[in-house]
Order: structure tokens, then C-alpha cells, then sequence
């Protein structure tokens, strides 16, 4: 079949519209559905790591939002200053754009867990059930073996003491640095130091057994047949409590609680 | 009636996408480390080849042959983001898990395959059901795989324990190996094997005593 | 930088082998592995095109498709990565043809060498997987180049690695049904674990 140019020029032309009218359609009538899903990814995460919900719990939507509502309240905090930024909605704040945009973030100094940039301002969670505060969840990241880690670390209201750690997204070898979503491995982090008396940070992973948390209080067991993951957990700890990372903040607040 | 069966049927066993046309490897293997990604990743692959079929044999006759292959590419890719969009949507969980590999549907060669092959020469109908045979032979294997890779490396089915793995007090101690990347190639080696130990007509010659003394090949003879 | 730079190709060729690692562009890494000198030739076609199109698509990713990316036209709320999926795969068959055009206008010698094996790269998922990756990671422009240099190298490894392999496994006396595809998975199978041993190391 021959055809003449004109014909094969509308013929393009038709199909890019039929297919753009329906791939138009799907995307507008989904985007506020896959806005709320965002959304509630976040929440989800930071409920499981306050130990609000199970991992794998299945609730629905309007029950995470309600649940993260009651107990936990967003704030958005000046990294550098450790100050919480006045006048920034915690609720509209986008921290995904905020640490992409190189004009509102600054580039990390050399650190072991190949953290690069840093995001000027960042949200932390203050988990409150009842109004009383116990524990702060702050947003940690770092590379791993295979490629980067993401996750949550909840230190409660003393200031110093882990309530809880979790890493939503990881490519660790499944079945050995992938351990770390163990809930067992997990479980050993409650009640751990992650700052000394001074406010330096202490917690490691190290291989071997670690004692009980009133003995041995800054270690945990490293995860067996993973060197390297376990590695970079110390490292990206002790980057994102860090000087770089929220330990203006942790300061700040246990100077404002005189602990 | 009997032509929809074949169309249907045909493409699980007898002429399964993977297993002997070598196609459309490349996206699915990747999603294969636990039974519910693999399932919806089939979902998405049954819906974009029985759609893409559908359409590009409803402008078969219109189609210029010059600018065809673009046509259908621009088909599948529209089918591709819609079904995207839709996943991100419905099963967001599932759709950050497949992260790259849902638009690598694209370019799978069983989508390109049966529009050019077989969409091209057949009235829709029958092109939308061979669409869904390729698909759900395609999901089959998928299914097989991750079957295999999820009940041995982890333990579970569906993400429920069946084997009680040893990290969690029980007694199975799980085969890291299955749930790394080349246990889906051996797995999908064991799955060829298999179904050419029981259809034999599929086997290919390539040993015979003669092939050392073949033409061309010299050079290995040394 | 440089050290930046080199520890993303290490990575790109061997830990995250695009073949290996990630099954991408296995239709014509099964297919065409049958003799070394084919599997050079589709090789350097693929690195040669994953060189070009990862940076050109990155351009593209960066100043149209990117959330927030068409704030230079004053429109930075619109949102069009729902269309990345078609501008990429638009964008590599768009440049495959120009290649393979240019080619046979003006280096003959190779497009005899590579020409058949273009339009086949068009539809490799390599190569969308290249893009993809690199909109997934927001790689800038200098890395999206060297990633996409990486991976090519890497996988045309692998296909002329796989291809040598097979051209020896033809003298053995398989068991029937393993013959040909069966085996060449196992082969390839076997060859992934290799490659894994890549994965300690720390650039």
C-alpha cells in the first residue's frame, strides 16, 4: 500500500491525538488519588517507625491520616540552625523538591555515608499520643552496599534514647544485608544511646553480640554475613545525628529541656 | 469458535512467549523476587498486549506501512503510562516496587511482537484474544518463577510464611541465592528444560556429531 | 569529581550490569549471542547509542518532563512526567534512525558493520532502561553520559562474554530439551553470579 505523504503526516497526527486524549485523561483523573497515596506513604512510614502501626498492618487510607493526625505533629526545621523555620506550612512543605533544588540545599561535607547534599530545611515528627511528647522521628538516608538506604530513626523524649528505627527502602542482598527490615533486628535498637551524655554520637553496629541496653548501651548486633551494610547504618547514623545533620537541632532541644 | 481456542490456548503451552519465541524476557524477570509484584506486573503485561492488539488491528488497514512500527510504539507507550498511572493509583505499594520496570513494557518484544505479527493480520477480535494467550502465557512463566524464587528464598507464598525461615525462630534457613538475579535465570533454564522434556517437537537441534567438521568452523578445531 | 564520575561507570559496567543485574536488552542478548563477531558488532552498537541517547533524554528529562521543570515558560506548576515514558522511547527511536541514516550517507564501511543490528537496538530495553534509571535517579547531564558509556561497555561485555561461551558449548553433547535456549539461560545464569563477586567492591 502506498500512501501519499499528506495522508501518512495526518495519519500521525491522528493517532498522537487519540492516544494524548487518553493519556491525558488518565493522568488528570488519577493525580489526586496518587497525591493522597504519596502522601499517605509518608505517614504510614513514620507511624510504623513511632511504633503506632504494624508493618504490614492493613488500614485504610482516612484511618492512617486520622491515626498520624492524632499523635504526630510535622514541623519544619533549619537543618543548620537546629531552629524550627518560622513561617513555613509543615503540611504543603515538599521535602522531596526542597532536597532536590540546589538553591535550597547545601552541599554536604565529605562523609562516609556518601551523603551529598543536604536539605536546608527538613521535617521532622513529634510523636505525642496524649499531647505528651515521646519521641522526635527524624528522616535518615545513606548508601548501603547496593545503593542507598531510606528510613526513619525515632529518638525519644530524653534526647539520647532510640525508640525505634526503620528503613523503608533499601536494595541490600536479600536474606543478609536485607536484614534490615528484620523486625527482630529492629527490636534490638529500643531502649539503645544514640548520644552520649556530651551529645556526640555514640551508636554503632558492630559485629557480635551486644549486651543488654543498660550495659552496653551504644551498640548493636551487627547483621551476620553483612559487614558492609551494617557499616554504613554507623555511618549514616553518625552523619544524620551529626554536626551536618539534625545534631544542631538535638541540641537545641536538650537545652531548651535543660537534659 | 475452535480458531479463538487456539488463539487463546495456544500461547501457554504449546507455543509459550518465553519458553520458545525467546521473547519479552527483559521487563519480567527483575519483578519475579515475590509472587504479588510478579502478579500485578502480569496484569499489567495482559492488559497492554490484549489493548495494544485490539487497537492496532482496528487501524490495521490504515496504518502506512512507512511510519508502522512508530504507530505501534506509540500505542503501546500510550497503553503503558495509562496503566502506569492507574497502578500508581490503585496499588501504590506494588507500582514503587516495579519502579522502572512497568515502562520497560514498552519495549517488551512479546507486546511488538503480536501487534506486528499477528494485530497486523487479524480482525480485532481475534487479535484481543491472542493479546490476552500471550499475556497470560507470559504471566504463567512469571507466576512459575517468582513461585519458586519467593517459597525458597524467603519462605513464603504471597507474602505469607510457609516455610518457617530461621531468622524468625523457625527452622527453614532460606536459599539466599533464589532471590538474587541469577537464580532467575537458572530457574527459567530448569522451566525451558522442563517443557521441552514434555513437548519434544519444541527441542532445538543445534548438537550433531558432524558440527566440528562443519564449514566455517576451523578455527576451533586446533 | 573524577573519582565521582569513574566509581558511577565501575558501577554502571560491572556491579549494576545491565544484562546481568537488571535482565535488560535480553531478547537480543539471547538472539544474537550465537557467534563473538555478531555480538561485537551489536555491542558497540549498543554502547554507541546508550552514549547518545541517556544524555540527550537527560536534556530533555531535565527541561521538560521534570515536575517544577517548566518554570523557565512561567508554567511551574505543570507536571508532565506522566509523558516521559513516550518522549524517551520517541526520543531513542527517533535518534536510532538518524544514526542509522547517517551512517549509510556517510561511513558506509560502518554501517555495513552495524546497520542490521539498529533497528533492533530501537526496541532493546537497554536502552529505555538506561533513561529510565536516570530519570529515576535524577542524574545530571555529565552523569547521565557516563552512565549511559558504563552500561553499554558493560553490556556489550556480557553479550561477547555470553557469545564466546556458546560458540565452544556447540561441541558438547547437551541433553536434548536443555539444548539452545534452555542451556544459554544457565550459561547466563551462571555468568550473573560472576558478576556479582563485582559487588564488594568499594569505589
Amino acid at each position: 500500500m502506498e500512501h501519499s505523504s499528506r495522508y501518512i503526516v495526518l495519519f500521525a497526527a491522528a493517532v498522537c491525538g487519540v492516544c494524548s486524549i487518553f493519556v491525558a485523561t488518565a493522568a488528570v483523573t488519577l493525580k489526586d488519588r496518587q497525591e493522597a497515596n504519596k502522601l499517605l506513604d509518608v505517614q504510614k512510614k513514620v507511624l510504623v517507625v513511632a511504633g503506632l502501626m504494624q508493618e504490614g498492618e492493613d488500614i485504610d487510607g482516612p484511618e492512617v491520616t486520622l491515626r498520624f493526625d492524632e499523635n504526630i505533629t510535622a514541623k519544619v526545621v533549619d537543618v543548620a540552625s537546629g531552629e524550627y523555620a518560622a513561617g513555613v506550612d509543615a503540611v504543603s512543605f515538599d521535602q522531596i523538591a526542597v532536597a532536590a533544588d540546589l538553591a535550597t540545599s547545601t552541599e554536604a561535607p565529605t562523609n562516609r555515608a556518601r551523603v551529598r547534599r543536604v536539605p536546608n530545611q527538613a521535617l521532622v515528627y513529634h510523636v505525642a499520643p496524649g499531647g505528651e511528647l515521646r519521641s522526635i522521628v527524624l528522616p535518615i538516608e545513606g548508601a548501603g552496599l547496593w545503593g542507598t538506604l531510606y528510613g526513619f530513626i525515632a529518638i525519644g523524649a530524653d534526647g539520647r534514647t532510640i525508640d525505634g528505627i526503620a528503613f523503608y527502602q533499601h536494595k541490600e542482598t536479600p536474606g543478609l544485608g536485607g536484614e534490615v527490615d528484620n523486625p527482630r533486628w529492629k527490636a534490638l535498637w529500643k531502649g539503645r544511646k544514640a548520644f552520649d551524655e556530651k551529645g556526640d554520637v555514640r551508636i554503632t553496629v558492630k559485629k557480635g553480640m551486644a549486651g543488654s541496653p543498660e550495659t552496653d548501651p551504644y551498640r548493636v548486633d551487627g547483621l551476620s554475613g553483612a559487614t558492609i551494610t551494617s557499616r554504613s547504618v554507623t555511618n549514616l547514623l553518625a552523619f544524620w545525628l551529626g554536626d551536618a545533620g539534625f545534631g544542631p537541632y538535638m541540641d537545641r532541644y536538650r537545652i531548651e529541656r535543660g537534659i | 469458535m475452535s480458531k479463538e481456542r487456539d488463539a487463546l490456548l495456544d500461547p501457554l503451552f504449546n507455543n509459550n512467549p518465553i519458553a520458545l519465541q525467546v521473547l519479552g524476557i527483559c521487563s519480567a524477570l527483575a519483578v519475579t523476587t515475590k509472587m504479588d509484584t510478579a502478579f500485578v506486573m502480569s496484569l499489567a503485561v495482559i492488559f497492554v498486549t490484549a489493548f495494544s492488539n485490539l487497537a492496532v488491528s482496528l487501524i490495521r488497514n490504515w496504518i502506512p506501512s512507512s511510519i508502522r512500527i512508530i504507530v505501534q510504539l506509540t500505542i503501546i507507550a500510550s497503553l503503558v503510562i495509562i496503566t502506569d498511572q492507574v497502578l500508581k493509583a490503585f496499588v501504590y505499594d506494588i507500582s514503587k516496587q516495579l519502579s522502572v520496570f512497568v515502562g520497560l513494557i514498552i519495549t517488551n518484544c512479546i507486546v511488538m511482537g503480536r501487534a506486528e505479527a499477528f494485530a497486523m493480520q487479524n480482525k480485532p477480535s481475534l487479535s484481543f484474544i491472542d493479546g490476552i494467550g500471550n499475556g497470560v502465557g507470559y504471566g504463567l512463566v512469571l507466576m512459575a518463577v517468582a513461585f519458586m524464587r519467593e517459597l525458597f528464598g524467603t519462605g513464603k507464598v504471597w507474602g505469607i510464611t510457609v516455610l518457617h525461615p530461621v531468622n524468625e525462630g523457625g527452622w527453614y534457613v532460606p536459599n539466599g541465592l533464589m532471590v538474587l538475579a541469577p537464580a532467575a535465570f537458572l530457574l527459567i533454564g530448569c522451566f525451558i528444560w522442563a517443557i521441552r522434556s514434555w513437548k519434544t517437537e519444541q527441542v532445538e537441534e543445534e548438537f550433531h556429531v558432524g558440527a566440528l567438521l562443519e564449514l566455517g568452523h576451523e578455527s576451533h578445531v586446533r | 569529581m573524577l573519582e565521582h564520575y569513574l566509581s558511577l561507570a565501575m558501577k554502571a559496567t560491572f556491579v549494576e550490569n545491565m544484562a546481568l543485574a537488571y535482565f535488560l536488552g535480553m531478547c537480543s542478548f539471547l538472539a544474537v549471542s550465537r557467534k563473538v563477531e555478531t555480538a561485537i558488532g551489536l555491542g558497540i552498537a549498543v554502547i554507541f547509542v546508550l552514549t547518545v541517547t541517556t544524555p540527550l533524554n537527560q536534556l530533555l528529562y531535565v527541561t521538560l518532563l521534570k515536575p517544577g521543570s517548566l518554570a523557565w515558560l512561567g508554567l511551574g506548576d505543570v507536571d508532565l512526567s506522566f509523558l516521559s515514558f513516550l518522549t524517551l522511547i520517541g526520543t531513542i527511536a527517533a535518534t536510532v534512525q538518524i544514526v542509522e541514516m547517517t551512517l549509510d550517507r556517510y561511513v558506509p564501511a560502518l554501517y555495513n558493520a552495524l546497520g542490521v543490528f539498529l533497528p533492533l537496538i530501537a526496541v532493546n530495553c537497554a536502552i529505555l532502561g538506561a533513561s529510565l534509571f536516570m530519570a529515576e535517579r535524577d542524574y545530571t547531564l555529565g552523569e547521565a553520559t557516563v552512565f549511559g558509556l558504563g552500561s553499554g561497555i558493560g553490556w556489550a561485555l556480557a553479550i561477547v562474554a555470553l557469545a564466546a561461551v556458546r560458540e565452544k558449548l556447540k561441541y558438547n553433547n547437551v541433553p536434548e530439551p536443555l539444548r539452545g535456549l534452555g542451556l544459554t539461560f544457565m550459561v547466563v545464569g551462571l555468568m550473573s553470579v560472576g558478576f556479582m563477586a563485582f559487588s564488594g567492591i568499594q569505589l
